[in-house]
């Protein structure tokens, strides 16, 4: 990677990069195979430190992993989204976020759990927060020769859970009209912390900051979820395309994040 | 031309070795290199499935995977489910459900269909169509299909195995 420079590409599951070589999108001279690096494959679950997702873990290895279930389910649950089974069983939750697509499914839940990236092969080994990685759509964080070697997420407090919930037309194989990852902490019959991701609404996956700080030290009540709801539509800047207008996908940004903050919270009312 | 490369794996039961280029896909090396013409090109972009095979056991759309990357493992393809003139019980039931038309994503739905009875020997129908999404058939409209992988189910259960000669 180091010796090629912005010539070579990672590759781990093909399921994007494979595609766009054919259609002449991206043409690196060199791909260079990740799925041996053992840091890459690592998926670590541990209830003080959180979880080491290796960036080559793939999409099934996670949505069958029985600890990602448990502590993870909304993240498991777009892992498990993307594609058909034949995608999931090559792709990457480190692919879907190095690919840059403003509909990436793990992007938001990823966001929701407060991850961070690890890169490594500049001068020094970085982390840089999931809602900072990718800079505009196909483009990220990355520079030349660096790769992204794992997510880090902490480990949940207790009380805490996540989800996820994508827009589609059909059930199965297709892009997200809009996608949003939450995840809530609750202590008390209030909310501790809480975090929104927004995918396929902005030219990159979105951290609604605002809507997430509404809801914090407040019941997770009907005024809570409708103000939380609408901040997050606010913080949506979508594009009319042949999947939704921006009008309708601004309104699914805020039906999805209620729905989604409310499924997050009755899970962690069991942790 | 890049160099060749040489790949080592199996293919159902059999230790296979070929020459590719890196960027063959390895749909191309069992059609083109293998002349195992069993697995089809549709889309190549991973929508349609008629390309599916199995990697240790998983479906994976052959097209979005590079002929290199299959070194050391194992490989199954349609032409290794029937039993010599024994059909495996998937094929008989696409044969009396009549799940087949023109035929082009029979491989594929075949494929998938086995790779979810292995791990789910008594699937539902919901199963069953979540396990076939990433197979698209533009002749039958699925229901034969479904049908047939639920009969199959039943009948791989009851170890009946029937061939095509009975």
């Amino acid at each position: 990677m180091k010796a090629n420079g912005d010539k070579a590409r990672p590759i781990c599951g093909g399921t994007d990069l494979i595609i766009q070589m054919r259609a002449g999108v991206r043409q690196p001279a060199v791909v260079v195979d990740i799925k041996k690096v053992r840091e890459m494959r690592e998926l670590k679950f541990s209830p003080k430190s959180g979880l080491k997702l290796g960036a080559a873990v793939s999409c099934i290895d996670v949505a069958e992993n029985a600890d990602m279930r448990r502590h993870y389910p909304g993240l498991t649950e777009a892992a498990h989204l993307i594609g058909s089974l034949q995608i999931q069983n090559r792709a990457s939750v480190g692919g879907n976020l190095c690919n840059g697509s403003p509909a990436a499914d793990t992007t938001p839940a990823l966001i929701a759990l407060k991850a961070k990236a690890r890169i490594a092969g500049g001068k020094a080994t970085r982390d840089v927060p999931v809602e900072e990685f990718v800079v505009s759509p196909g483009r990220t964080v990355l520079k030349p020769g660096e790769l992204l070697v794992q997510l880090l997420i902490p480990a949940p407090a207790p009380h805490s859970s996540d989800a996820y919930l994508r827009f589609i037309p059909r059930n199965e194989m297709d892009i997200a009209v809009v996608g949003v990852g939450a995840s809530v902490t609750l202590a008390g019959g209030v909310v501790k912390a809480a975090r929104i991701g927004l995918g396929a609404v902005a030219a990159t996956p979105l951290f609604a900051d605002k809507a997430s700080e509404s809801l914090i030290g407040k019941k997770l009540d009907e005024s809570a979820l409708e103000t939380a709801a609408r901040l997050a539509s606010e913080a949506s800047s979508p594009i009319d395309d042949m999947r939704g207008t921006a009008e309708y996908r601004r309104h699914v940004t805020g039906v999805l994040t209620r729905r989604a903050l409310t499924i997050a919270a009755e899970r962690a009312h069991k942790h | 031309m890049s160099k060749k490369t040489l790949v080592e794996v199996n293919i159902n039961g059999e230790e296979v070795e070929f020459l590719c280029e890196p960027r063959q896909s390895l749909l191309e090396c069992l059609r083109d290199v293998l002349e195992m013409t069993g697995s089809k090109e549709g889309c190549l972009t991973g929508d349609c499935g008629a390309c599916s095979v199995l990697i240790d056991g998983r479906a994976v759309c052959s097209c979005l995977m590079l002929g290199v990357e299959a070194q050391g493992k194992e490989i199954r393809t349609v032409e290794g489910l029937a039993d010599g003139n024994t059909l495996h019980p998937l094929q008989q039931k696409f044969l009396e459900h009549a799940s087949l038309q023109c035929g082009i994503c029979t491989p594929g739905f075949l494929m998938s269909a086995t790779a979810l009875l292995e791990r789910n020997p008594n699937p539902t129908e919901a199963e069953i169509r979540y396990a076939l999404a990433g197979n698209l058939c533009r002749c039958t409209g699925y229901d034969k299909i479904v049908r047939a992988v639920l009969d199959a189910a039943k009948s791989m259960k009851s170890g009946v195995r029937t061939s095509r000669a009975a």
